[in-house]
């Protein structure tokens, strides 16, 4: 059994199994699920990630009091019809990561991944790279388990809550659990898949929750983009066989302590980072209040 | 590792906050099955940070979709309020300071007519989980992770071992019960949470007993 990262990885080494397969195993026995239910519910949940993921290209999720609709059909479109600085896959994945974040504030149908704030990375890294290397179902499958597995070890010693460790604890680990995932799917090792939880983490290290108006819109919607990017950054230096040279699990002790340590006004309450600007205060106002 | 992958990967829900939107839903909705009045007004009392964020978050749809039984991945909920149009139920929200209460809480007052039938309190306490608190002033602490009893009794000797001993007839494993009274020897109520879901057979022999007023029941 394994309750953090290095234990997961010896275990793949000691029975020489895939990082996904043990995963599955830990499921099965903590669900007393068999494996076909078990990957016939992660099925269920990547169609509700697609279908987030592409429902706001084409129409604007247009709602009361939403402060981002339109920005990923807006997206979609300057692909389609410019030539970008960052080429498809990556303006792709961001489009996906905008939808999905657009539909979650429009109170459309969304899985929450590990959070409803930061439900657009995995799905726009996941379909994204499984889209660009032709991937099959199975694939797929055994990168989102990657990437909850993942997520579980983190919710386990740190947390996936803004509100408890700013944005690098909600998108950030979302960024690690989807370039862990994109690492699976690419065909790395379960180590490299570490390094690449380990350095997206990294990068984040730090970023505080500042919804305008405590509203899960702005900035979130463009750090799901932002974390979306950041995940498959940190996958493909992995790939290339960088290491972070801190071990993952001490990567993930470190933020779970800045967490602890940001202040309360920069944990989604709304009273710090852009969220306390002047022109914040005033988009945070529009809501009725009773 | 004890964490379910599916903690990670899910829930999937109706956006944006799992605990100002899909837990919003899921109170209103235990809410109206632990009381099941027919009622066609409805009140809803918002503490705090439910009265602060509420409406940006969508509670208000979220609260009544709750209370019409939609569950929180119902992607109608953000009609709610077309819905409840059509089924002539009228609500109303206002701002309450529920004292000691956790941050995102509420106070549902059920109606029929001009009549007030009941009043639950509960909490959305993250993640989509929620208690409820108080069930017309017994005090309760029911999550909606069991199968559930609420049942209204007489205040009397043997009525708790009357309705234990249907219970294991029936082999039904007891995880949790608390029982509550407003006043000696008048009336009392029970909370029990269940490890297997709840027979209908259970629920009419119960009723038969006439010191049990009513039974209400979650099943999961």
């Amino acid at each position: 059994m394994y309750s953090n990262i290095k234990e997961l990885l010896i275990l793949t080494e000691k029975e020489n199994k895939s990082l996904s397969e043990i995963i599955l195993l830990n499921e099965i026995e903590l669900s007393e699920r068999n494996k076909e239910e078990i990957l016939d519910d992660m099925w269920l949940r990547y169609e509700v990630m697609v279908n987030s993921a592409n429902k706001a290209l084409f129409e604007s999720a247009d709602s009361e009091g939403n402060l981002i609709a339109g920005i990923a059909s807006n997206h979609y479109n300057y692909i389609k019809k410019s030539e970008s600085i960052c080429g498809s896959l990556i303006n792709m994945a961001m489009a996906r990561a905008l939808s999905c974040s657009e539909v979650n504030a429009s109170m459309g149908k969304i899985c929450a991944m590990p959070t409803a704030g930061s439900c657009g990375i995995v799905p726009a890294v996941i379909i994204s790279v499984a889209e660009e290397k032709n991937k099959t179902k199975e694939e797929i499958l055994k990168a989102l388990l990657v990437s909850s597995g993942i997520g579980a070890v983190i919710t386990k010693n740190a947390t996936v809550s803004g509100a408890e460790g700013g944005c690098q604890a909600e998108c950030g680990v979302a960024a690690a659990m989807a370039a862990a995932g994109a690492v699976e799917l690419y065909g790395g090792t379960p180590q490299m898949a570490a390094e690449a939880c380990g350095l997206a983490l990294i990068n984040v290290m730090g970023l505080i929750c500042d919804p305008i108006g405590g509203l899960v819109q702005i900035p979130c919607a463009q750090r799901n983009a932002s974390q979306a990017v950041n995940a498959l950054l940190s996958a493909d230096l992995a790939l290339a066989g960088m290491k972070c040279r801190i071990p993952t699990d001490e990567i993930i002790e470190a933020m779970y302590r800045v967490g602890k340590k940001l202040p309360m006004e920069l944990r989604e309450t709304a009273l710090g980072g852009i969220a306390a600007t002047k022109t914040g205060k005033m988009l945070g106002n529009f809501c009725d209040k009773y | 590792m004890n964490i379910s992958i599916f903690q990670v990967a899910g829930p999937v829900m109706i956006g944006p906050s799992s605990s100002h939107t899909a837990g919003a839903v899921r109170l209103a909705r235990t809410a109206s099955r632990l009381v099941n009045y027919e009622f066609d007004y409805v009140t809803f009392g918002l503490h705090a940070s439910f009265a602060e964020t509420g409406t940006g978050h969508g509670t208000d749809k979220a609260l009544v979709a709750g209370v019409l039984g939609l569950m929180e991945d119902d992607e109608n909920i953000i009609n709610a309020f077309y819905l409840a149009d059509k089924r002539n139920l009228r609500y109303k929200f206002y701002k309450i300071n529920l004292e000691g209460m956790h941050e995102n809480s509420v106070k549902i007052t059920f109606y029929k007519g001009d009549k007030q039938l009941g009043i639950v309190c509960g909490s959305s306490i993250g993640g989509g989980e929620i208690t409820i608190n108080q069930i017309d002033g017994y005090k309760t602490e029911i999550r909606d992770e069991y199968p559930t009893l609420f049942i209204r009794q007489r205040d009397k000797e043997g009525i708790i071992s009357f309705i234990t001993s249907i219970l294991s007839e029936y082999k039904i494993n007891i995880a949790t019960m608390k029982v509550s009274r407003m006043k000696k020897k008048e009336n009392a109520a029970c909370v029990i949470e269940l490890d297997e879901k709840i027979p209908e057979e259970i629920i009419y022999r119960l009723e038969q007993n006439r010191d049990i007023y009513s039974v209400n029941t979650i099943n999961m």
